[in-house]
């Protein structure tokens, strides 16, 4: 294959993409029924009134909370497959893990002493 | 298979499933060569350890131990690489150390690792000491509390009671740690992951200026937001080369390209080619290349001043490390087909940063514009796919890191004047550095000869640099690159020396800058990157020398 025509591949796909995006786009447009109504305007068309405005300041803590979680899920999902190989791999698979779990622990550590833990 | 479990039909449907996959995969335990290892493990122990040291040292003494750590560290680090680099064997000049250097492929130790690695520590420790500065403004460069709303009671408190984030330095040692890795990667994920430990931190320490914080938290948010996207570029160039080459390995994926190792490649040069545009997208982003450069001049203008000078040279010497070893390892065998566009790329950068320079009258800004152009120069050199290429960039990303960080530490200690005792914040608008020369001549003296280097006057690092690579283009056929660059060296030219006219010839209009006198951390790193400009100069062969023969690639 000649390398001017893949790059012409290249520009199709990319062509394609734009072309998907703009067709789908407008005929959802042409198609859909128009009844706007101050209702559907609101931030949660079919729940509770919302409260206050979009852009509002939140606790930095629920931040740092949710930082702990993934961290310790994310941790998680690399044990389950470790646990799998451990009986094979002996003591080096138990260090490195060690190592791996003692550098989250230490964020732990220091999250902790620095009072992110307490919720004041 | 996730559908038959979900059925209900139980483990008797489960089984068959299992049993389609290899009977027994097959892990062997990786063996580290931990002698080559060592600079890195340094770094980045020094820095969990000053994450200990934020937990458990009081508030009083932390930065104290913050900066000593760091800066052994960085300095231990630096003399283990200088240790590696000369005592092997020097019969294998082609980055063959004396064990295999590398971790399954995953880090590979060679000449060019080492020679990037010294300058990024040599230049991060003098980084270190200018962001350790606390003589010119009382608390250092940094805000007290950066989770502190601007301007709120809070912050007005944090400052009362002197505060200190002193988190900065364990995040500079994880970013040096992430910058070390990056040109060493063999494989693209560890790229990847290199990619993403060099900026995490310094998007942070973007945000964390003592003095227009908003300025500074718009820097920080405008370099994640643009960084993620280019990471993202990055990561889907990776997925691209694997459906490729089967293998993300930078020596499996030019064996792919070449047919060598019996991997067929039929059929698939779009995925190779979208590939490796969407990597480069991504590494040329941190180099801050044109068309990806918009970032650059609001994050060097808003991050506080040592940040970037540390981002500036540090950023970049790693960054065209990583585009070497991409573009002479991995992608060397097609390199008639991404030479058109980096040739484009090349001209773009050089042309944008030099012209766009001339207009800006904000002196960080300009150096931003400046750092662009630069960025450009390093181009033309890496476009000469030659030894001789490689040993320009190399030499000339030494010789560019040093003035940077020399010119930035120097741009934190000219003030604006404000009442006795108290230092005003950074005179960043040109027009106050008017008659800078006649009031304080060392300064701008110094300052002088960081732009004569910037615009490659001779006797300077920056002629050297600019001579190497330009050279390397033409002994190469990239003459037109060559006269491109040499014609936009004398845009840039104009700008730098209208900066050195404005601080001599001019009477100074308005409110006048004042040179605060620095401390001795501050006044240590501009003199010695003013030396290190003036040497590598007058006797470029002390480092042109290592450069050459560091220059070769081991796959």
């Amino acid at each position: 294959m000649s390398q001017a025509h893949s790059w012409v591949v290249v520009a199709a796909v990319a062509a394609g993409g734009v072309l998907f995006f703009a067709v789908a786009m407008l005929a959802n447009a042409a198609l859909r029924p128009r009844v706007p109504t101050s209702e559907k305007l609101t931030t949660y068309e079919s729940g509770v009134d919302p409260i206050g405005r979009g852009w509002s300041q939140i606790q930095v803590r629920y931040y740092l909370y949710a930082y702990l979680y993934v961290v310790f899920a994310v941790d998680a999902v690399y044990l389950f497959p470790w646990a799998t190989v451990l009986a094979s791999f002996g003591t080096a698979a138990v260090v490195e893990m060690g190592i791996f779990l003692g550098v989250l622990t230490l964020g732990l550590v220091h999250f902790w002493r620095r009072g992110a833990l307490t919720w004041s | 298979m996730s559908a038959l479990l979900i059925s209900g039909s139980g483990p008797a449907l489960a089984i068959p499933v299992l049993a389609q996959l290899p009977a027994e995969i097959q892990f062997t335990a990786p063996s580290f060569d931990y002698r080559a290892l060592a600079p890195m493990l340094v770094v980045f122990g020094a820095a969990l350890l000053g994450v200990l040291v934020e937990a458990f040292v009081p508030r009083r003494s932390r930065f104290v131990v913050q900066v000593v750590l760091t800066t052994v560290a960085l300095a231990g680090a630096l003399a283990a690489v200088v240790l590696q680099a000369a005592t092997s064997d020097p019969v294998q000049t082609a980055g063959v150390l004396q064990s295999s250097g590398s971790v399954l492929g995953a880090v590979v130790v060679d000449r060019v690792t080492l020679f990037l690695q010294g300058t990024i520590l040599a230049l991060s420790i003098l980084a270190c000491l200018t962001m350790a500065e606390r003589t010119v403004d009382e608390g250092g460069p940094f805000t007290p509390q950066a989770s502190a709303v601007p301007g709120s009671p809070a912050e007005v408190a944090a400052r009362r009671a002197g505060l200190l984030q002193s988190e900065v330095f364990p995040l500079l040692l994880f970013s040096v740690g992430g910058m070390m890795l990056f040109p060493a990667s063999g494989d693209l994920l560890t790229m990847f992951i290199a990619l993403e430990v060099l900026s995490l931190p310094l998007y942070l320490l973007a945000g964390m200026a003592r003095r227009r914080r908003l300025l500074s938290q718009e820097a920080s948010l405008k370099y994640f937001l643009l960084g993620a996207f280019s990471s993202a570029f990055f990561l889907y160039g990776t997925a691209m080369l694997y459906g490729f080459a089967g293998t993300v390995r930078l020596d499996g994926i030019a064996g792919a390209v070449t047919g060598v190792g019996g991997v067929a490649v039929l059929q698939k040069d779009g995925l190779l080619l979208l590939g490796v545009t969407m990597v480069l997208v991504g590494l040329l982003f941190k180099i801050g290349a044109a068309p990806f450069h918009l970032w650059t001049p609001d994050v060097y203008q808003g991050a506080p001043t040592p940040v970037t000078g540390f981002m500036a040279a540090c950023t970049k010497v790693a960054a065209f490390g990583a585009l070497l070893r991409f573009l002479y390892v991995a992608a060397y065998g097609i390199r008639w087909d991404w030479m058109p566009m980096m040739w484009g790329v090349a001209i773009l950068t050089v042309i944008v940063g030099s012209v766009i320079a001339i207009v800006q009258t904000d002196v960080k800004r300009m150096l931003a514009y400046s750092s662009i152009a630069h960025a450009g120069f390093l181009l033309i050199g890496v476009l000469a796919m030659d030894r001789s290429g490689i040993t320009g960039v190399l030499f000339y990303l030494a010789a560019y890191g040093f003035s940077t960080i020399g010119a930035f530490a120097l741009v934190t200690i000219v003030r604006d004047s404000s009442e006795e005792g108290v230092a005003g914040g950074e005179a960043t608008h040109l027009s106050q550095w008017a008659g800078l020369g006649r009031r304080h001549p060392v300064t701008a003296g110094v300052f002088t000869l960081f732009l004569l280097a910037f615009a490659g006057i001779p006797l300077t690092s920056g002629f050297m640099g600019k001579f190497a690579v330009f050279s390397a283009a033409v002994a190469n056929g990239a003459w037109v690159l060559a006269l491109v660059g040499v014609l936009a060296s004398a845009v840039a030219a104009f700008f730098y020396i209208r900066v050195i006219v404005l601080m001599y010839f001019t009477e100074p209009t308005g409110s006048e800058a004042v040179v605060e006198a620095p401390g001795i951390g501050t006044t240590f790193a501009i003199m010695l990157s003013a030396v290190i400009t003036l040497i590598l100069g007058l006797a470029p062969s002390l480092l042109l020398d290592s450069a050459t023969a560091a220059s070769v690639f081991l796959p």
